[in-house]
């Protein structure tokens, strides 16, 4: 399924700069030790895919770059700025960083375009007009203008993970976090919501995502990496990934989810 | 599966090779057959073995009861109101047109109605209470300024509904209490412009301090500053305005009564206890420990303590506690108290609102960044009220009907104005406080019941296209 449509690689150019670095970051849940000495550094246009059983700190890592969750210790900067308890510091990330849920979090109370427009509006102050174009903009780039005015339960699971992504596009994040986007879809479903990340990661975005499609990770990611028990198993490109997998628990995992 | 099924080989599959027709649905389904049969018949047709044929006989005669029962009291009720009823008294010979001729009048012995010409006749009284008979347009003028307003706010095909809605919640009440009471408050002029001064010293140094130039802790508290000024000087601006002289008579609160009261302590209620209450339930929901710790204090002192202790220690313990001199108008303090006591309701209602809505909600609102009131304001609050109508239009209701607890402190609302009719002798006879009764529970009846049905009205609105 990776080589059937091949992929275009011409923006896909990881720059020097560094978006997000975490250094030493430990979290707890009480007693819990959720997320055990993370060290990641994600440059500029990178596409890293991060794997690993439930239950592994997957979502929770990502969750920490935009402080949906609070880690207790160790550094996380975004865009060179410190995620800390300061909450300037925490507004300015959350503007400049997308991101797509498992279960979409739409407002189910606003119009798709509505949904679009509500953060450029209120939190970059953009005039109504300029926001509901750029809105449209983003809604094409997902394949579904004709929905705007309809409300997020008229549409389908697939359809409305597509609009979430065109609503984390409107605030124009330099670095998109996927949690787990396509877990609640229908398999029918699943191909719209990839291709629609496909063809973002081959405009450029730096995207970390947190998936079971193998396929996907194959074809997009420039780096897979692999989490269990709270911490980073192991990191490579995939073809090595994929190929030989060195730790043990890689093994498993890859012989879980890819023989059956 | 094939082996298991007939003979084995022998089992060819299935393919359908016409479409199977489309049918009608049976009469048990639809029409006035399918209601008759689904509602009524249903339960008692089943004959099928002895112990069921015992149910439906049951079901039958329990069915036959109860519409007997539901026909005997609407017509005894249209009877009383209507059929029976005397309309008119022309010969102006009051309590005597209600009486039978055993009593000493002209009705037929045995006769039993209504004795309308008693409410009409006590109408302005029911109404306005004692207020000055020259006067009543004054309040006329009041209800018609909002109910045309309301109604403007209520139909949704009007424009500049947001703007009517504002004027409603900001000039109306001014203009009211001017009209109702004649304005020209007694204040003191000196202190207003302090308290207007000091309110707008507060705002500056909100702003100053949201411009971090005050040193950190200031700018943790630059919204206190600004609210608290805020309030100051909006206080300071509407005593201003209600202390001008427009020229009319003073009319004491004291001499305001009947409907007049009822609307005013209602409407003031409903109208403060939501915003109050959804202050309260946000603060509940809090991180802060000193705006949690607060709400909850508030919230359960108030649902604590029964209304009608409420209304006693606001009449009668607040002026004890306050220094001499110091007096608090009476219908002032009844207002204040429902509006507290609606408020801790209303903020439990709401809060359960808060917790229907899912944690995705709010982790989305965070995610594209807005802060914490355009989450709550524009995400949060507006699906979590729309959940809740029911349990908030409950409490307007109950709060409609609980302005009858004034009447204990000695304010004439609808139901004491009534209550005090029934005192005149020239209006005495057996029917007077049946006739009395049934007007008011009419009068509540058509309050609480749109109420209801404007809920419901605006529950399949909202509901409409947006289901999850």
């Amino acid at each position: 399924m990776a080589e059937n449509n091949a992929v275009d690689r011409s923006k896909m150019t990881i720059g020097d700069e560094v978006v997000v670095s975490m250094d030493s970051v430990n979290k707890w849940y009480g007693h819990f030790h959720v997320l055990r000495d993370i060290n990641l550094e994600v440059n500029k246009g990178e596409r890293i895919v991060i794997c690993g059983p439930s239950g592994s700190g997957k979502s929770t890592l990502i969750r920490c770059l935009n402080r949906l969750e609070v880690h207790q210790k160790g550094v996380i900067n975004v865009h060179g700025i410190e995620l800390n308890s300061d909450l300037k510091n925490i507004e300015y990330i959350r503007r400049e960083v997308g991101m797509v849920f498992q279960h979409f979090n739409l407002f189910p109370h606003l119009t798709i375009l509505e949904n679009c427009t509500l953060a450029p509006i209120w939190v970059r102050k953009m005039p109504k007009k300029d926001a509901e174009e750029i809105a449209m903009r983003f809604l094409e780039t997902v394949k579904i203008p004709e929905q705007a005015h309809k409300y997020p339960g008229q549409l389908s699971g697939g359809q409305q993970q597509r609009v979430a992504i065109a609503r984390a596009l409107c605030m124009q994040p330099q670095l998109m976090l996927f949690d787990e986007p396509t877990s609640a879809l229908d398999p029918e479903m699943i191909k719209e919501v990839l291709d629609t990340m496909v063809a973002l990661a081959e405009d450029g975005m730096t995207m970390l995502v947190v998936t079971h499609e193998m396929g996907f990770a194959r074809k997009v990611a420039n780096r897979i990496i692999f989490m269990d028990e709270g911490q980073i198993v192991e990191e490579n490109e995939p073809q090595a990934f994929f190929k030989n997998p060195k730790n043990d628990r890689t093994k498993l995992f890859l012989s879980q989810i890819l023989d059956h | 599966m094939a082996e298991t099924k007939k003979n084995a080989g022998a089992y060819q599959g299935f393919v359908r090779t016409e479409e199977a027709p489309l049918l009608p649905p049976p009469p048990s389904e639809t029409g006035i057959t399918g209601w008759l049969w689904q509602n009524v018949v249903s339960s008692c047709a089943d004959f099928t073995s002895i112990g069921a044929s015992v149910r439906s006989l049951l079901m039958a005669a329990f069915t036959v009861f109860v519409a007997w029962l539901t026909v005997s009291i609407t017509w005894s009720l249209v009877d009383f109101a209507f059929l029976s009823a005397v309309w008119s008294d022309p010969e102006g010979i009051k309590r005597e047109a209600c009486w039978t001729e055993e009593q000493g009048g002209s009705l037929p012995n045995g006769w039993h109605g209504a004795c309308w010409p008693f409410i009409i006749t006590k109408m302005k009284f029911f109404i306005y209470g004692p207020y000055e008979s020259s006067e009543l347009w004054r309040v006329n003028l009041t209800g018609l300024i909002g109910l045309v307003g309301l109604v403007w706010v209520l139909i949704e095909r009007l424009p500049y509904r947001r703007h009517v809605g504002v004027f409603l919640l900001t000039g109306y009440p001014l203009i009211a209490i001017i009209l109702l009471t004649g304005g020209a408050f007694e204040v003191s002029y000196g202190s207003l412009s302090i308290t207007a001064l000091v309110g707008l010293g507060l705002i500056s140094i909100g702003r100053l301090s949201r411009r971090e130039l005050l040193g950190d802790t200031m700018t943790t508290f630059a919204g206190v500053f600004g609210v608290v000024g805020w309030l100051m000087v909006i206080y300071a601006g509407i005593m201003m305005v209600l202390s001008a002289d427009v020229g009319l008579e003073a009319i004491d609160t004291n001499d305001w009564g009947g409907l007049l009261i009822t609307l005013v302590v209602a409407v003031t209620g409903i109208v403060a206890s939501l915003p109050l209450g959804i202050v309260l339930a946000l603060g509940r929901r809090s991180n802060m420990p000193v705006a949690r710790i607060l709400s909850v204090v508030f919230i359960e002192f108030w649902r604590g303590v029964p209304l009608i202790t409420v209304l006693f220690m606001a009449s009668v313990m607040l002026p004890l506690f306050l220094p001499e001199g110091v007096n608090f108008n009476n219908l002032l303090r009844a207002l204040i108290g429902v509006m507290l006591f609606s408020a801790a309701y209303m903020a439990e209602v709401v809060r359960g609102g808060l917790q229907a809505v899912d944690k995705g909600q709010y982790e989305g609102a965070d995610a594209v960044g807005l802060s914490y009131w355009q989450k709550m304001r524009l995400i949060v609050l507006p699906q979590a009220l729309t959940h809740v109508i029911p349990g908030i239009v409950n409490t307007f209701i109950g709060l409609f009907k609980d302005t009858t607890l004034v009447s204990i402190i000695g304010l004439f609302d609808l139901l004491g104005a009534a209550q005090s009719t029934l005192a005149d002798a020239a209006w005495a006879s057996p029917v007077q406080g049946h006739t009395a009764y049934l007007f008011i529970a009419a009068v509540f009846f058509v309050f609480c019941f749109g109420m209801s049905r404007y809920s419901i009205f605006m529950e399949n609105k909202l509901s409409r296209g947006r289901k999850h």
